[in-house]
């Protein structure tokens, strides 16, 4: 046993990799250490795992690091680029390296947003507070060896109108860039954050990210996240969300390009009254593996909590979806309500879909909904009959699936930034 | 004062259990225990042929390398597999010439059960033929000659393994190979008896077959297997009911069932599953860990029905491998848990066909403090085009500390292919009640109304001789409440 344990790929594979210079609590940083060397990658026999292979992560040569002296880019590149919407702060990272020269915007009252790098202790005592480490090798490699992230603390009572948007690119050969950000929304607070991520001229590199969310009580947070890097890119997302009472929480995820993603969305509804609202649209080809992995779990009674996941797959693409929807013993009064939808495109395309519910409250209306088909050849012989071309057709009709997900999407800017951006990728013409 | 929620939950609690008598008879037994030696001394009690014993050694030295699976949502302490009995059979093992040979004890536990074998002998128009398995030995098969004439074999397995070992040689194994999990592995090895079916080339069975289960021994596990090959065009309906007495012990029940469904070939298999539960506290009952699974060639068609309202702990999902075109593999399920009761069921349905089409009707209920669970798998493989595939999985909710779960994967690799899966959870609405109080109708009976309504779509998949039957069991289980 001790044997295979030293052969693990981990220890390998995290020994070239800075440790984290980020002030974490030092139970937090041995408890990830001694995970890291008790586990290996997972396999597809762990169940959390089984319809997504992380070999090409593990096989990646971490020994040489490129050096984190930044790519040649100027603000006028991003903000054309990058920048999603022109209003609010927008904040630049470059292999989870904060670059001050790339960001700008302007600082709103009522809120203290800045790198963890540049927090104390006390800030970040609450780090890895709800945040699984036993049997998680990407949560405990994370934990051990961040580099930066953003620290956005929203002071009670504040409403921050615009959005604050943070950029991530990746670069380089063989990057390992863990990433991991702490938001705190404080109570009656309100606030929206974007986060984007992208690669340039990045090759077989991986995004290791974290998010930590808390929401106080009657508090309102909006993510909107878009996945943009590029093919023959890794990366792993884990959302960690703890909501109070009467808070609203909405996160919207769209997975538009990478090799392999993953998103792992871990929300804990600790309060009554609740609103917890996920969505999601992947539209995949090539080689491409997106893995939306959800948990909701709801531990106190009369909550609501609304799940919408969309997928295209072409090529020999792979979608999965796994939700999970808990509600614990004595929170009545939920209404859970998931659905997933996955149209194929070609025949060596891929859908794994796997929607459960475990229910331990009887006063609930709980329900899930999986389907998986084709486009409807009537609708495209309607649409053609009305002389649109075939391809237009097919067009359409992915962009109006799709379309229910993006319509979930409340910021104009984003919905429009995401849907152009489709349009690019898959040269749709309507 | 109406009926409440509080004393419906106490009725549940109350109800008993109401096949729960031992059969004084004497039995045979092997000591307790599980090694090579015990296999020998089974295979030898059966008169088995040398290939016989090596398959059941070779499943047994496979046994040995394995570990009890633990990815089911059920909670248990494991079986000691060294605390068992393996071999149990009614001591008067020689066969019965005619009806009046059996044990009168015998006739009685089977008249108990509301198996009315002896009457079948005299009265000619009922349809149903009965392999009775007490402690896995077979003891009465009725009917046998009739269906000898249509060339209909219908016996149970040791006697299918002395007659017809070619047929049992082919197919058995064929569908669930003794690698495919613990507790398949360890029926290969101990299996003691079960029943064997075999229908003819394009004849249609003109009567429901049944095997009737029966756990008597203390101490014993029964572990038998059902094989079922349907030729080219033919039909068949297969019942199964199991019972066993009130112990305090967790009695271990591990079957195997292979159907076998060739070209245009249909079977409809409905089980009636009422092992004894548990007492109210959770104590005793039996651990039901069953494999099924069916193969369907081309046009056929494998239906499985099931009623499941006992055992302590179930672990079972009949499933279907669709592999001919146009193939039809059908799944109908009523679970009900009350007290400690948890089950963990439901169905697999394996698309490698073209044009294969496979339904799935869940129907859980939960009451007292028990666990239900839903897991199902639809897989579609590359070449299966334009599968089809519905999954209804709705689960009722009667008491707030029982728990009711969906687990369903589906994989789908071919873009013909259409999934629909939707489950809900919930419990009897309060404007139900209500709508039904308005027009007359009692708490009482507007419950009972509702959950026969909810279960309709599966106990109408029933034969008739059955629906009666598992309507009763369905009462019993939710006994003061449903009337």
């Amino acid at each position: 046993m001790n044997e295979l344990i030293q052969e693990s790929k981990v220890v390998s594979f995290v020994e070239h990799l800075p440790k984290t210079m980020l002030p974490f609590n030092n139970d937090l940083l041995s408890k990830a250490s001694d995970v890291l060397k008790s586990i290996d990658f997972p396999t597809t026999r762990t169940e959390a795992w089984k319809y997504t292979r992380v070999g090409r992560i593990a096989s990646i040569s971490t020994a040489n690091q490129v050096t984190r002296e930044g790519k040649n880019l100027s603000r006028e590149d991003i903000n054309s680029t990058y920048q999603i919407s022109k209003a609010g702060l927008t904040f630049v990272f470059e292999n989870g390296v904060f670059r001050s020269d790339l960001s700008s915007g302007e600082f709103p009252v009522g809120a203290t947003i800045k790198p963890l790098t540049g927090c104390d202790k006390d800030e970040l005592a609450l780090v890895g507070k709800s945040l699984q480490l036993e049997n998680e090798v990407f949560h405990s490699m994370n934990t051990a060896f961040a580099v930066d992230g953003m620290y956005i603390s929203i002071h009670d009572k504040a409403v921050i109108e615009a959005p604050i948007q943070l950029i991530h690119l990746i670069t380089g050969k063989n990057t390992v860039s863990n990433l991991r950000n702490f938001i705190q929304i404080g109570k009656f607070a309100k606030a929206e954050i974007m986060q984007s991520f992208f690669a340039l001229d990045a090759e077989t590199s991986f995004t290791n990210v974290i998010t930590e969310v808390n929401v106080a009580e009657n508090a309102h947070l909006t993510i909107n996240k878009l996945q943009y890097e590029t093919e023959g890119n890794y990366h792993i997302a884990t959302e960690q969300v703890d909501q109070a009472k009467d808070s609203t929480f909405t996160i919207n995820t769209m997975t538009l390009d990478g090799t392999l993603v993953r998103n792992n969305l871990n929300i804990e509804v600790n309060g009554v009254n609740c609103m917890t609202n996920l969505h999601g649209a992947y539209v995949l080809k090539s080689n491409q593996h997106v893995d939306n992995h959800t948990i909701v779990d709801h531990k106190q009674p009369h909550c609501e909590s609304n799940e919408l996941y969309k997928g295209v797959m072409d090529e020999k693409s792979t979608g999965v979806f796994n939700g999970k929807v808990f509600v614990r013993k004595d929170a009545q009064k939920i209404n859970a309500f998931q659905s997933n939808g996955n149209v194929l495109l070609s025949d060596d395309a891929t859908v794994d879909s796997k929607p459960e519910l475990e229910i331990y409250a009887d006063d609930v209306k709980c329900s899930h909904g999986s389907t998986t088909g084709q486009l409807d050849e009537e609708a495209v012989f309607y649409l053609r009959a009305r002389g649109i071309s075939e391809k237009s057709a097919r067009h359409l009709m992915v962009a109006a699936f799709i379309g229910d997900v993006l319509s979930k999407i409340e910021n104009d800017e984003f919905r429009e930034y995401t849907h152009s951006h489709l349009q690019d990728r898959f040269g749709w013409e309507f | 004062m109406g009926y409440t929620e509080n004393e419906l939950a106490k009725d549940l609690e109350n109800q008993e259990y109401k096949f729960g008598f031992v059969t004084n008879i004497d039995s045979d037994k092997a000591p307790k225990g599980l090694d090579e030696s015990i296999i020998r001394f089974i295979s030898a009690k059966k008169n088995e042929p040398e290939w016989m014993l090596e398959y059941r050694l070779k499943a047994f030295a496979i046994w040995k390398e394995m570990t009890e699976p633990t990815w089911a949502h059920v909670h248990y302490n494991k079986p000691d597999f060294q605390d068992i009995t393996y071999y149990s059979a009614p001591k008067q093992t020689k066969k019965y010439e005619s009806w009046d040979d059996v044990d009168p004890e015998m006739k009685e536990t089977m008249a108990k059960l509301g198996i009315s074998l002896e009457e079948q002998q005299r009265l000619t128009g009922t349809n149903v033929a009965v392999d009775f398995v007490m402690d896995s030995v077979s003891v009465a098969t009725s009917f046998k000659a009739k269906l000898g004439e249509l060339g209909i074999i219908f016996c149970s397995f040791s006697e299918a393994v002395q007659e017809h070992p070619e047929l049992v040689r082919k197919y058995m194994g064929s569908v669930v190979p003794m690698t495919d999990n613990f507790y398949a592995a360890l029926n290969c090895a101990v299996f003691t008896d079960g029943s064997f079916c075999y229908i003819p080339k394009g004849v249609k069975c003109p009567m429901e077959l049944s095997t009737y289960f029966r756990i008597n021994e203390g101490g014993t596990g029964q572990f038998e297997r059902t094989l079922v090959v349907a030729d080219q065009g033919s039909y068949v309906s297969y019942l199964e009911g199991c019972t066993a007495p009130q112990r305090d012990e967790n009695q271990l029940h591990a079957a195997v069932v292979e159907l076998i469904a060739l070209d245009d070939a249909e079977i409809k298999y409905s089980t009636v599953q009422n092992w004894y539960p548990g007492d109210k506290e959770g104590k005793g009952g039996v651990f039901n860990f069953v494999t099924k699974r069916g193969i369907c060639e081309r046009n056929a068609k494998i239906s499985w029905t099931q009623v499941e309202t006992g055992s302590a702990v179930t672990w079972k999902y009949p499933s279907c491998i669709l592999k001919g075109d146009n193939s039809i593999g059908e799944f109908y399920s009523v679970a009900v848990t009350n007290n400690y009761q948890q089950a963990d069921t439901g169905t697999k349905m394996v698309h490698l066909g073209k044009n294969t089409k496979s339904t799935i009707i869940s129907k859980g209920i939960s009451a007292g403090k028990s666990q239900n669970s839903y897991r199902g798998l639809v897989q579609i493989h590359k070449n299966a085009a334009n599968a089809r595939n519905f999954s209804q999985c709705d689960s009722l909710l009667m008491t707030d500390e029982c728990g009711a779960h969906t687990f369903p994967y589906i994989e789908c690799k071919n873009s013909s292919a259409k999934i629909e899966h939707e489950a809900t959870t919930s419990k009897i609405g309060e404007d139900q009640i209500f709508y039904c109080l308005q027009r007359g109708i009692s708490e009482e009976k507007a419950i009972s109304l509702i959950v026969n309504g909810y279960c309709k779509e599966v106990l109408n998949q029933l034969p008739m001789e059955f629906a009666v039957e598992a309507q009763k069991l369905l009462a019993i289980s939710l006994e003061g409440s449903v009337g």
